[in-house]
């Protein structure tokens, strides 16, 4: 049996929101008979997208993850719907507009807080996949249909297939500690996950002034036992280790900064930092 | 035999109309209670029948009516057969009209409304859209942000979604670069607000039937005073037209010509017939009014500064972009974005075309590089080194970048030996000797707050590499750091750097790969400022083609005066006002002054307002509410979709329909007749039909019948219509105008909606822009209408200046540099006239203030009035159940204020006091906020601290003072203010 998932790129995302709108714009105003009752105007974001920051200074990044309604394999709503919400064949979670009229309750079931309440219907709700339109024939819930980008995509594939996918293109679902099996991926997930420290080096020049240091060999060691990671300053002087877990280790970095002249620098790990400039002498 | 064939069509006419009524719901509304009479006749009165319309039928009689209320006399029987054929030749019958071969009496609206009636029968049979299984239709319809599919059920629209191609639909261009074969998505992509457009139509705040301000009596009290303040009462359209006409004759009796003013919207919905450059200016025209000049809003720096350098032809200052994806794909190693954010402002009009290709851009290893205030979309999408300059000094740091370049022998030069004049005294400009400062990235390390290391390693990156410079949203020009008081130089600055890198070699050009792809440019279909249905010549498009391409009636406002657009209210205030023209034609036509009034000529007393978006785009916008309260101004009509921002401020409200309920035809992103070619931003081009999907909403009306129905009361119903045309059949007309039907039949065309055009081969090269010029060559890429007169030498021989060369030193602005010291033509480093310099201000308001254009909106449309876009976190941020404007900043700053995230603060300078809901992030550099322009309403509120504004109108806070003295342009982003936190609580207990 096929089953839907959806893949989210997360370098792709833009925050272009055309997913959300395009949400909205199918839902608000509009009943589905027998898949779902219309969405308000105000107050529910079916698909949300959330901003992911790191760094300081000139050394900032931004990522956008969009979260929605993950099409558990292992529910929690499901199982605290009693008949209310429903799995289907093909993945889609479904919350019966009718059996789940007055359940508020499954708003608090769901640990990724994908449910809204719908106070003037009573009605707890979530984004179906579009099934009324997949049903239909069409090839795209409109999220991924509407991304310029092409940071979503829905396939339909037999379990046995995604998991290889998820292997060969290295795909995470959000809280996997939960095992509620999510059928929606993310692709690029460490930028938020993940921590990076980075900083600048430059140096004197003799008639006054400094210079970016190019070429300057960095090396990371993280509470003094890994293997110390290796980068090089770029033409602006800049270096950065990305990839990093580990907050509240110590971490030492020692720049070679003119084939054997060191500095080192020392601290604790806070999170994603951008140590500033490190000035060397000429 | 000629005569018996009219004779019979006459005879037979009943027959035809009654046929039609039988079939057709729309023949039958048609006709629905009209009683009259119509007669048909030839002048020598050999042929003549008389038709009687009483309860939905109709009658043929032989011989004149006793009292026709319409006649239609043709000069023979020839000149009748050609106007009655079915698809008449439009030339034919115009010149019919112009040479009085043809001639009509009675009452214009039974004239305009016989026409109708015969182009309706016409047209009944015609089919639109595209049945779905599920009962709805799918049509088709174009908005700012791109075409979209609008999917409709029982008279409702059920969903507006982006166009994926089909299998018929033309194959896409394809690119090599690097070793990759690159061919863009299969759809036309959307910009967000397209998709919000059924919560638009379906909007709380439409106006859905006539209104009259309660204390506004046309023949009693007017209360001017209490624009916008008191409220409406509902009245018929039969009262609203009464009073807008008798309004209309009242001024020009009362007053004179030029009474009227024709306050005209820069972005109104899509179309070639309902455009403002179309159905609006033919109104204007025909009643004879006072227009407002239009100025360069968004590229100001280009126009009044950039282009003086390198000889714009017809390009409104904005260097083009032929070309340049293929070339920046193949050969350019990084792009510099300086104020340049494509993800947010989707080029102008691209939707998320161009993301595609950045996207490629990346993947290809071309790196890049962002000089900008804010972290912006394209920097957070993108990556790169991140240049946070302070606002307002960006042409500091291109000086010092171009010093840098002379100091380490980084430029091109022989490029500049060969092509450019002046270059050693500006080269004496930048190594101080001329003035005694050297410009050296420490020189610039103070104004820009950008280190000299970082300025150094730039310059040394960006000369040993071919880069291409995205200078604008577009890539080259709109918005950014060219909307300053510094915007002149800067976008100068942009310039002469090009042609200190070899502006046109290989990998070396402007554009951030927004606009440039490889399509068929030569295959003609208008776009929106090419006139439509105006006839207007003088301040449209249409002369270069359409006027020739789709023969219709001439239109001619007799009156010359104008009112300069950034100046209007001070125009009515004090009684006068000047400024300065845009003028496409000549680097020259923009210095002359403009006077308002015209010598001669009565102030403007009545205001015909179509749309509403001023207090958002103007800048110090507080001003227009004096201006509307001024007594001088006897009456003000406002035809609009929305009670949104001014709207408010009207005696009269018409209410108008979206273009998703009325018909027109046009071409995603293609804006000819302000500049050519702006569909190059697309990967396809895609003419669509704007199919009326649902019938409008209330009593409103299209802004055409509007316009229509005015003017049958005035007598000129008959020419507006030029005889009863309905919008489809003027869409028909634009459709046979262009080069469309060759490839696709109109039944085809308005059942599908949509015709993608197919690229040239691979194998037909698309020459790049520039190329030409760099290699000493004849210019071979497109003009919008080709000026042998702009050019000193041979037409298309080197660039349209004094020399044919690029000029480091305009010999254009020598001539103007007394009267406008702050426009020298050695370019220079002057700071803001409101920034760090101006002190005492500075001590007072030390945050920087950028209003951008917005990614979420465009400009207000779509913003306000109910629009789902309100709920985009980055576009509003709902507190207390109010949805305020967002006001980006930097945590030190936000810290300093003692703020926290999504503080309501109120904004303030001694212009204005905006409240906002404030964003703290680290995405601001050091004393920078950040806001989108644009906002769609307008909230004023009276508060313990004065009045405030708290929809989100920061352009209340922006100076009026323009560029320079003779420099037009507007400079929003030069703007001063502090930020407090406000307590709704205490603050709005009044």
């Amino acid at each position: 049996m096929k089953k839907w998932n959806l893949i989210v790129d997360v370098p792709k995302c833009s925050n272009c929101n055309n997913c959300t709108m395009a949400v909205k714009d199918e839902y608000i105003g509009n009943e589905f008979i027998g898949y779902s009752a219309p969405q308000p105007e105000n107050g529910h974001d079916w698909i949300t997208i959330d901003r992911h920051i790191r760094g300081n200074d000139s050394m900032v990044d931004v990522n956008y993850v969009p979260r929605t309604c993950n099409h558990c394999d292992n529910a929690p709503c499901v199982a605290a719907g009693q008949g209310a919400v429903t799995k289907r064949q093909d993945g889609i979670v479904m919350i019966d507009p009718v059996k789940a009229k007055g359940r508020k309750d499954l708003v608090g079931s769901c640990p990724y807080g994908a449910i809204w309440w719908n106070g003037a219907l009573e009605l707890p709700q979530q984004w179906t996949f579009d099934a009324h339109l997949l049903d239909a024939g069409w090839p795209q819930p409109r999220c991924a249909q509407a991304c310029p980008s092409g940071a979503m995509r829905a396939i339909k594939v037999g379990d046995k297939e995604m998991a290889a996918l998820v292997k060969e293109e290295n795909i995470q679902v959000l809280k996997p500690e939960l095992n509620t099996h999510p059928r929606v991926y993310y692709r690029g997930l460490e930028k938020v996950t993940h921590n990076f420290l980075g900083g600048n080096v430059a140096m004197q020049r003799p008639e006054g002034g400094v210079d970016n240091v190019e070429g300057a060999v960095v090396e990371l060691t993280l509470d003094g036992t890994r293997a110390p990671l290796r980068a090089r300053t770029d033409a602006y002087g800049d270096f950065k280790f990305d990839g990093l877990k580990g907050i509240g280790e110590t971490y030492s970095i020692r720049i070679d900064y003119a084939q054997g002249r060191v500095i080192e620098r020392s601290g604790v790990l806070k999170g994603s930092q951008y140590l500033g400039t490190i000035e060397v002498e000429a | 035999m000629k005569k018996l064939l009219f004779a019979s069509i006459l005879k037979g006419l009943p027959l035809v109309i009654g046929i039609a009524a039988r079939k057709h719901k729309t023949v039958r509304e048609k006709l629905k209670g009209k009683n009259l009479t119509v007669q048909i006749g030839l002048r020598d009165g050999s042929i003549v029948r008389h038709f009687v319309f009483r309860g939905e039928k109709v009658q043929g009689r032989p011989g004149p009516a006793s009292q026709p209320d319409a006649v239609m006399t043709f000069k023979d029987v020839s000149i009748a057969l050609d106007f009655l054929k079915p698809n008449p030749d439009q030339l034919v019958i115009i010149d019919a009209m112009k040479n009085f071969k043809v001639t009509a009496a009675g009452r214009d609206e039974y004239l305009v409304w016989f026409g109708s009636l015969m182009n309706t029968i016409q047209t009944a049979g015609w089919e639109f859209g595209v049945r779905m299984r599920d009962g709805s239709t799918r049509y088709t319809n174009l908005t700012n942000g791109g075409p979209i599919f609008v999917y409709v059920k029982n008279g409702k629209i059920l969903r507006t979604t982006p166009i994926d191609f089909d299998e018929t639909d033309a194959a896409s261009w394809t690119i090599q670069a690097r070793g990759k074969t690159l061919s863009p998505q299969r759809r036309a992509t959307v910009s967000v607000h397209a998709l919000a457009m059924k919560s638009q139509v379906y909007s709380d705040k439409r106006l859905l039937y006539p209104m009259k301000r309660v204390d506004f009596d046309p023949k009693g009290e007017r209360n001017p005073q209490n624009r916008g303040k008191s409220g409406y009462v509902r009245i018929s359209w039969d009262d609203a037209l009464d009073i807008v006409s008798n309004e209309i004759t009242r001024m020009k009796r009362e007053h004179g010509p030029g009474a009227i003013g024709m306050f005209t919207p820069a972005h109104h919905q899509w179309g070639n017939v309902g455009y403002w450059l179309s159905s609006l200016m033919r109104f204007a025209n025909i009643i004879g009014t006072t227009r407002v000049a239009f100025s360069p809003i968004s590229w100001e720096g280009w126009y009044w500064g950039a282009q003086h350098h390198y000889g714009n032809n017809m390009r409104v200052g904005v260097p083009g972009f032929y070309g340049t994806v293929e070339d920046c794909l193949k050969e350019a190693e990084m792009v510099v974005f300086w104020s340049s954010d494509p993800e947010s402002t989707s080029g102008v009009y691209g939707g998320g075309e161009a993301t595609q290709r950045r996207m490629w851009a990346k993947d290809l290893g071309i790196e890049f590089v962002h000089i900008d205030p804010h972290l912006n979309a394209t920097a957070q999408l993108f990556g790169g080194k991140w240049f946070p300059i302070k606002a307002g000094t960006d042409a500091a740091m291109a000086i010092a970048i171009m010093y840098q370049w002379i100091v380490e022998n980084l430029y091109d030069k022989d490029y500049v030996a060969k092509n450019s004049t002046g270059f050693d005294e500006w080269s004496d400009y930048l190594m101080g000797v001329s003035d005694g400062v050297p410009k050296t990235p420490e020189w610039q390390e103070m104004e820009t707050g950008i280190p000299a290391k970082d300025v150094r390693s730039l310059a040394r990156v960006w000369g040993n590499r071919k880069t291409y410079l995205a200078a604008g949203g577009m890539g080259s020009g709109l918005g950014g750091a060219c909307r300053s008081a510094t915007g002149s130089q800067w976008a100068r600055c942009m310039v002469q750097m090009m042609a200190m890198q070899g502006w046109g070699k290989p990998g070396i050009n402007f554009g951030n790969l927004s606009a440039g792809t490889p399509m068929d440019l030569n295959f003609y279909f208008p776009g929106y400022a090419d006139g439509g249905i105006s006839g207007d010549v003088i301040n449209t498009g249409a002369a270069a083609h359409n006027y020739q391409r789709m023969p219709h009636t001439l239109t001619l406002n007799p009156n010359k005066q104008v009112i300069p657009r950034q100046h209007w209210p001070e125009g009515i205030i004090n009684g006068h006002c000047s400024g300065h023209l845009w003028d496409s034609f000549s680097l020259e036509g923009q210095f002359p002054k403009i006077e308002y009034p015209l010598a001669g000529h009565s102030r403007i007393h009545m205001i015909y307002r179509y749309g509403a978006s001023s207090f958002g785009t103007s800048p110090q916008a507080g001003r227009m509410i004096e201006a509307y309260r001024h007594n001088s101004i006897e009456f003000v009509v406002n035809q609009s979709i929305w009670m949104e921002n001014e709207v408010q401020f009207a005696d009269v409200i018409l209410p108008a329909c979206t273009a998703l309920e009325r018909n027109d035809i046009a071409e995603s992103a293609n804006c000819t007749g302000f500049f050519a070619h702006a569909q190059n931003q697309l990967n396809h081009r895609v003419i669509l039909m704007q199919h009326k999907c649902i019938e409008p909403l209330g009593e409103s009306k299209s802004d055409y019948q509007i316009f229509a129905d005015i003017l049958s009361r005035l007598g000129a119903g008959a020419m507006y219509t030029e005889g009863g045309n309905t919008e489809l059949t003027w869409a028909k007309r634009v459709f046979d105008s262009s080069d469309l039907p060759k490839k696709i039949s109109w039944k085809a065309f308005i059942r599908k909606g949509y015709y993608v055009l197919a690229p040239d081969p691979d194998t037909m090269k698309t020459p790049t822009e520039m190329r030409w010029f760099a290699e000493g060559r004849v210019k071979d890429t497109p003009e919008q209408n080709p000026l042998p007169g702009q050019y000193a030498g041979e037409m298309g021989k080197g660039l349209g200046t004094q020399s044919s060369k690029f000029e480091f030193v305009p010999n254009t602005l020598r001539k103007i540099e007394k009267d406008d010291p702050d426009r020298p033509a050695v370019n220079r480093y002057i700071p803001s006239w409101e920034g760090s310099h101006t002190t005492e201000l500075f001590s007072k308001y030390p945050l920087q203030l950028i209003t951008s254009h917005p990614p979420f909106s465009f400009h207000t449309f779509n913003d306000g009035k109910s629009s789902q876009i309100n709920t985009i976190k980055d576009h509003r941020i709902e507190v207390d159940g109010y949805q305020y404007w967002v006001l980006r900043m930097s945590n030190d700053e936000a810290a300093k204020r003692g703020l926290v995230q999504h503080d309501l603060v109120k904004v303030y300078n001694d212009r204005a006091a905006v409240i906002c809901a404030v964003d703290i992030a680290p995405l601001m550099g050091p004393g920078q906020v950040k806001a989108w322009e644009s906002c769609a309403q307008l909230d004023l509120m009276e508060t313990p601290e004065g009045l405030v504004e708290r929809a989100g109108c920061m352009n209340m806070l922006t100076p009026t003072r323009m560029i320079s003295k003779t420099s037009d342009g507007i400079a929003p982003n030069s703007c001063l203010v502090e930020v407090t936190k406000w307590d709704r609580m205490v603050k709005e207990a009044v």
